[in-house]
């Protein structure tokens, strides 16, 4: 069973103290940025931070995943020297606009991975925040065995498109809703671009229920503040998973007794509806797990 | 009139001799003026031997290294020190250990004629000529001037020091008249920035939030939270974050507390003006909103530090307390607590009212993150110990929560939530698994200072680090 991506946590690559720290604020995933968190002079010193990191520190269930350079910087082959550990889950490889891109990391990574003896594949998330990217989001998704999401990146996406970022977001919705379409039809995860404004925690509330209205398996984050609130948002509520629960057991009964058609109060219940509460006691079920 | 003009005058007037004991409080915190000046001036006028009992000692007092190595100051006994006295004292500089008690244990000792005093010296942000004084008018206002209360009472001789003499009868007054023999005019008496916070803040740190966040939860699972709550925190970054995630919780079910206690900072302040206490108990103001409040607020009620904690009083408020924030330097496996020393050894604070309200309160919570820096702050045996772990209920720390085995009680209300309860072996193991197990300190066989506990009892004889 896959793991829940309902919130993934920004962390400076270069920050010791949130980078030991990073396994306690209960995101479902953790991303140490190499890349815009970073200055060009700090980038040695993230490096060997999180090689350290990764060999030292248990993350326990939390999913790790570094952000390195993207592809047309020159950083990319000596950050993934330093992270491609067995302990690594996920790389986020930023600026990506083509599923050539994605095949061209695949080839390196792979390669590294070689050299190191790590028999289980590094999984990629692809940080799509270019309207070439946004255009290509079903061939991103489908780009490679490794690929498990892509992620949404808002503030660079609004500056292509030659905008300007609002706390109502229409600017982004096309894409938002474009990079979900794209994700679902290659099975993959969609996450949703960070909230900025850290202290306004109401609009990051409305934006993530957008998200999750939208189709997002969940949201980056770039405050531990911001965790709460968004796993609330994304986490199905008790009624909701009781609801599916009945559904399950009227559905289980009627093959039982072998009705074609099935209403629970009311209402005729079909495939859609039953393919989403299995979704909602899905979604559940991981949320036991973590507890 | 009792008024005096200059300082030499008043101390030849006291009384003061070679070999006795002053005091002092330490309302003006790290803004204070007197405490030097009067050193100073004894040592001018060849007074020798003395026993200085400051309430506590910061930074700005750091003119006490010059008179222990000149022989004016002999032994010194107090709650808290910080800063670079601390530092010199724990080098070995004094022949006598200094003497740490907690906010009560001061008062106990005062009334029961072990810490006699001989002459206090009081700083008054506001006298009038007959010695009635208060800390809430003035330039140097401080707010609540609940430490000096035992001085005044029971030390043979008292001097008001104030920058601020109104007309007769001053309103309000906080120690009367009665108490006072002299009252002495000076330029100031300290600086306003030094004396209270303009503001104090809730942490931004994602690690102590976490820990509030806990803490709160640990609060509301204990069943204390509650209408009719009695509580007390700090005023560092963490203990208000509690506060704020508390006062989130005390709104959504609709709870009034009845008294907040300790040094009073913003946030209690506003919680209480938004109805959320009925009462303030305040034995010392942080920030100039508590100054504020304690003028306006009727509320808002000034106690002396043998009311908040003295164990030999009839009764104290310490003892009514539901839930105690604290906080530690370090903490061992048997919950003992150090707020004394550094990781190092050396003298950087001191039990203040730790050790009363850990003993006092229904619930005691120590509040840490289990590293500073490279350090893990659960240790195997503290480096000082100045709260009994008997009196510690729970550890809660960013990356689990370890109730005392003692309360049991706690640990089955607890063990049923998603808390993540664990143990305080298995904190040290996970905080070694990060840090590594740090060196240990090496100590030579001289006693710097002894602890008492509230009721007199040493504890722990803190030896001279031997640092290299």
């Amino acid at each position: 069973m896959e793991k829940l991506r309902q919130t993934m946590l920004f962390i400076p690559g270069n920050n010791p103290g949130m980078v030991q720290n990073g396994v306690v604020f209960d995101s479902d995933s953790v991303i140490f940025d190499l890349e815009d968190a970073v200055s060009l002079k700090e980038k040695d010193t993230a490096r060997i931070l999180l090689k350290h990191a990764l060999v030292n520190i248990d993350y326990g269930s939390v999913e790790v995943v570094v952000r390195i350079n993207a592809l047309d910087s020159d950083l990319l082959n000596e950050d993934l020297e330093a992270i491609v550990k067995p302990q690594l889950d996920t790389i986020l490889v930023p600026k990506i606009n083509t599923a050539d891109d994605i095949k061209q990391v695949d080839e390196i990574l792979t390669k590294i991975e070689k050299e190191n003896d790590i028999e289980s594949p590094i999984k990629l998330i692809a940080l799509v925040e270019t309207a070439l990217g946004v255009e290509n989001a079903f061939s991103i998704a489908a780009s490679s065995e490794r690929m498990t999401a892509i992620l949404f990146g808002g503030e660079d996406f609004t500056a292509d498109i030659r905008t300007e970022r609002t706390d109502r977001g229409e600017e982004i919705d096309y894409a938002r809703s474009r990079i979900v379409v794209g994700c679902r039809a290659a099975g993959i995860d969609a996450i949703d671009t960070p909230y900025s404004d850290i202290n306004n925690l109401d609009g990051l509330a409305k934006d993530a229920k957008r998200a999750k209205r939208l189709g997002f398996e969940g949201k980056s984050l770039i405050s531990p503040k911001q965790i709460n609130i968004v796993n609330k948002i994304f986490s199905p509520t008790e009624e909701e998973v009781n609801w599916a629960k009945r559904v399950v057991r009227a559905i289980e009964r009627a093959e039982k007794e072998g009705k074609g058609v099935i209403s629970l109060d009311g209402k005729m219940i079909d495939a859609p509806i039953v393919n989403r509460a299995k979704r909602i006691i899905n979604i559940a079920a991981k949320k036991e797990g973590v507890l | 009139m009792k008024v005096i003009n200059t300082l030499e005058e008043v101390i030849k007037k006291s009384g003061l001799k070679d070999g006795m004991t002053i005091s002092f409080h330490h309302h003006l915190r790290n803004g204070d003026f007197v405490l030097n000046s009067v050193l100073n001036k004894v040592a001018e006028m060849g007074i020798k031997d003395l026993t200085i009992a400051p309430s506590s000692v910061f930074p700005v007092h750091i003119d006490i290294i010059d008179h222990i190595k000149n022989g004016v100051v002999k032994k010194i006994e107090c709650n808290y020190m910080s800063g670079k006295v601390g530092e010199v004292i724990s080098e070995g500089i004094m022949d006598q250990p200094v003497v740490f008690r907690s906010h009560g244990g001061r008062a106990r000792a005062i009334a029961s004629g072990e810490l006699k005093i001989d002459v206090a010296f009081l700083a008054a942000p506001a006298a009038d000529s007959e010695g009635n004084i208060n800390g809430i008018n003035g330039k140097a206002a401080c707010g609540s001037l609940g430490y000096a209360f035992s001085d005044a009472r029971y030390a043979d001789k008292v001097i008001a020091i104030t920058d601020n003499i109104e007309e007769y009868p001053l309103t309000p007054v906080s120690i009367d008249q009665t108490y006072v023999d002299y009252v002495l005019e000076v330029e100031e008496i300290g600086d306003p920035e030094g004396i209270v916070s303009g503001t104090t803040q809730i942490t931004q740190d994602p690690v102590g939030l976490k820990i509030a966040e806990y803490t709160a939860e640990v609060i509301e699972e204990s069943g204390l939270l509650k209408d009719g709550l009695n509580f007390q925190t700090g005023a560092g970054g963490t203990s208000l974050a509690v506060a704020d995630k508390l006062k989130d919780k005390m709104i959504e079910k609709n709870i009034t507390g009845n008294f907040a206690m300790g040094g009073i900072t913003s946030y209690l302040v506003n919680m209480m003006e938004e109805g959320l206490f009925k009462s303030i108990l305040d034995v010392q103001c942080f920030d100039l909103d508590a100054v504020r409040s304690i003028r306006e607020n009727i509320e808002h009620q000034e106690i002396s530090s043998s009311w908040y904690a003295n164990t030999e009083s009839k009764s104290c408020a310490v003892d009514m307390l539901d839930v105690v924030i604290l906080g530690a330097t370090e903490i061992d496996t048997d919950f003992n607590v150090n707020v004394l020393t550094n990781s190092n050894g050396v003298i950087m604070g001191g039990s203040g009212g730790h050790n009363d309200t850990a003993a006092g309160a229904n619930l005691t919570i120590v509040v840490a993150p289990l590293f500073r820096t490279r350090l893990p702050i659960v240790v195997d045996k503290v480096l000082a110990k100045t709260t009994p772990g008997e009196h510690i209920d729970v550890l809660v720390t960013e990356r689990g929560i370890a109730v005392n085995p003692a309360n049991q009680e706690l640990y089955k209300k607890l063990k049923k939530t998603n808390l993540p309860i664990t143990t305080i072996e298995k904190l040290k193991e996970e905080a070694e698994k990060v840090a590594g197990k740090p060196q240990k300190v090496e100590f030579s066989d001289n006693i710097i200072a002894l602890v008492e506990a509230r009721d007199g009892e040493i504890i722990d004889k803190v030896r001279q680090p031997l640092l290299k």
